[in-house]
Formats: structure tokens, C-alpha cells, sequence
């Protein structure tokens, strides 16, 4: 086993620890203590969609306007229905410009 | 153990199982596609557990992110469960140390709405069901995810069969699915315009730190709102 491939294996170890311990922490913090200041839970409120629209804007703006389009349809789906028919949708959108329209 | 609420649980986990079984196919094949091999994609299935936020990761290890970064984007993603994990206590208490262990291991989204459905029907919320629950989820996740790796790395160019949009589209999803907590617009704007920026003027991937950074900040910064509700919201992570 190299170097770069023992790195990867500590790497998903630590991410499960951190999976564990957020699975953990709301039972310990809830035996400890009983209130949590509003601001402190509105911020962590906001935290999983403030990740992942980190991961969706750039891929909008700067993925080039075949994966723009298709985001924009996935989107229009994702309104009414499910991830997997978002996937559906934009992956066919995808294929359709790339292939077929291009 | 209890048999009968052992099978109890299988059942009602199993349509779960089955709904969540393209996405493990999904992450096995994107997870090839970032530079994982078969094991360690199925060894991260077995270890996060945690379908949302493995795709993070493979993602940003894809985009030769600093490895801390990952991890705290891991940790950030799933924060949710200490909502859950908190909400949950009342209901397990009465489990052993070590079930405790499994139960907080097993705790994905669809477990926790469950077990809360469960006791909010008056129904025990026993080890042997919850075990039952989880592991018909567990373990075809693992298969799953060997399935989807295998397909992989059959494939070549991924940009040429449209894989490299599902990602950006799942990650699309899961922000689509938190649409209903208080301030979403705010923060996905905010969170949005800071990244696009920070992708241009700083680069990856401090795009995601700097972005996600200011998303939370306003969060906290905008007027609060009393009377927020007891119980987490669950979030369909699929």
C-alpha cells in the first residue's frame, strides 16, 4: 500500500469519526445542557445548505452552459419531484446537448 | 433480542433500502470516478455511512481539497444528526452502552423519522427493531456502492456518458431539500455569491470555506425569530 493510498484510508477514518461524533453529540450535549443560544443554533442551522451551495454555484457558473442547462432543468424538476428524477432529468439534458445537439 | 420486532424493523426499513440503493450505486461509481478504488469506495460506505456527505467528500478529494478541509466539510454536512441524536435521546435511553454505540452509529435520516414515528404512535422503540431497521439499510448499501464501483471503472471518459453533471445536480437536490428551514434564501444566496467570487478571486477549494463561511455568518447575523420548533425537521437526504 503507497503513501498517497494509506493517506486516502486515514482520510475516510477521520471523516467517519466526525460522521460518529455528530451522531453522538446532540445525546451528549442534550444530557449536559438544556438550552442553546438562538444565534449559535440559527448559524448551524445554515450550515448544510451554506456547504452545499458551495458546491453547486461554481459548477453553475463556471461548468460551462451544458451543465448550466441542465442544472437549470434538474432544477425546474427538483421544484416538484425527487433527487432521483432530478438526476434523471439532467443527465438526459446532459446527453441530449452533448450528443445530439452539439 | 426480540424476532419478531427484529423483522418488524426489516420491514419497514426495506422500502428505504431500496429507495436509497441507486444513490450507493451512485456514490461506488463517482467515488471510482474521483480517484477512489473499489475498497476504499465500499470501505467509506461502511465507515461514514452517510450518503450526502460521502459525496462531499469524494468530491472535493476528486478536487485535491486539503485533506482537513474534507473532513470538516464531512463534519458540516452531516451536522443535522446532532439535532436528530438529540431528539432521539428520550427514546433510547433505556439501551445498553453498547447499543447505544450501534443505534448513534446506524442514526441516517430515515432511522431517526422513524424511531420518532414509532414512539409518537405510543410503539416501543426497542434495540431488536431499530437494529432490524438499520441494518436491511446498512448492508445493501455496501453492496450497492461495490456495484456501482465495479460499473465505474468500466467506464472511461466520464464527461462523455454525462456523469460529471450528477453531482453538482445531487448536491442541487439535498440544497432544494433544506428550502424549508428559516433564512434559506438569504443564506443560498449569500453562500452562492461568495463562492462564485472566491472561486474566481481565490480559487479552489476555498471557494467552499470562504462561501459556506458567509452563508453562516449572515445566518447568525439576520434578526432571530422566536418560537422555533422542539423537534428537527427531518431532511430527505435522498
Amino acid at each position: 500500500m503507497d503513501a498517497q493510498q494509506l493517506n486516502l484510508i486515514y482520510l475516510i477514518i477521520a471523516a467517519a469519526i466526525a460522521t460518529f461524533a455528530t451522531r453522538v453529540g446532540g445525546y451528549v450535549l442534550i444530557t449536559q445542557l438544556k438550552h442553546i443560544p438562538p444565534r449559535v443554533e440559527a448559524a448551524l442551522n445554515a450550515v448544510p445548505a451554506a456547504v452545499l451551495t458551495t458546491l453547486v454555484a461554481p459548477a453553475f457558473v463556471y461548468g460551462g452552459y451544458d451543465v448550466a442547462a441542465s442544472m437549470l432543468v434538474a432544477f425546474a424538476v427538483g421544484l416538484r419531484f425527487s433527487t432521483l428524477r432530478m438526476l434523471l432529468v439532467g443527465w438526459v439534458a446532459v446527453m441530449t446537448i452533448r450528443h445530439l445537439i452539439l | 433480542m426480540n424476532r419478531d420486532e427484529f423483522r418488524e424493523g426489516v420491514r419497514g426499513g426495506f422500502p428505504i433500502m431500496v429507495a436509497a440503493s441507486p444513490f450507493g450505486a451512485l456514490f461506488g461509481a463517482l467515488a471510482v470516478d474521483n480517484g477512489f478504488s473499489i475498497a476504499d469506495a465500499v470501505f467509506m460506505s461502511a465507515a461514514v455511512y452517510a450518503g450526502a456527505s460521502q459525496m462531499v467528500g469524494i468530491e472535493l478529494f476528486g478536487n485535491n481539497v486539503q485533506p482537513w478541509l474534507v473532513v470538516l466539510s464531512v463534519f458540516a454536512v452531516n451536522f443535522r444528526h446532532v439535532l436528530y441524536s438529540a431528539s432521539i435521546a428520550k427514546h433510547i435511553r433505556h439501551f445498553t452502552l453498547v447499543q447505544k454505540f450501534f443505534a448513534f452509529f446506524l442514526l441516517i435520516d430515515p432511522q431517526y423519522a422513524e424511531s420518532e414515528r414509532r414512539a409518537e404512535r405510543g410503539l416501543p422503540v426497542s434495540f431488536s427493531w431499530y437494529l432490524g431497521f438499520g441494518l436491511i439499510i446498512y448492508f445493501p448499501w455496501l453492496v450497492n456502492t461495490a456495484i456501482g464501483a465495479v460499473f465505474g471503472q468500466l467506464i472511461g471518459d466520464p464527461k462523455a456518458i454525462g456523469l460529471d453533471v450528477l453531482l453538482p445536480i445531487y448536491f442541487l437536490g439535498l440544497v432544494l431539500g433544506f428550502r424549508k428551514r428559516d433564512r434559506f434564501l438569504p443564506v443560498v444566496a449569500v453562500s452562492a455569491f461568495a463562492s462564485v467570487a472566491a472561486m474566481h478571486f481565490v480559487g479552489s477549494p476555498w471557494h467552499v470555506s470562504i462561501g459556506a463561511l458567509a452563508g453562516v455568518l449572515l445566518a447568525a447575523c439576520l434578526p432571530q425569530e422566536p418560537g422555533r420548533s422542539e423537534m428537527p425537521a427531518v431532511e430527505k437526504e435522498a
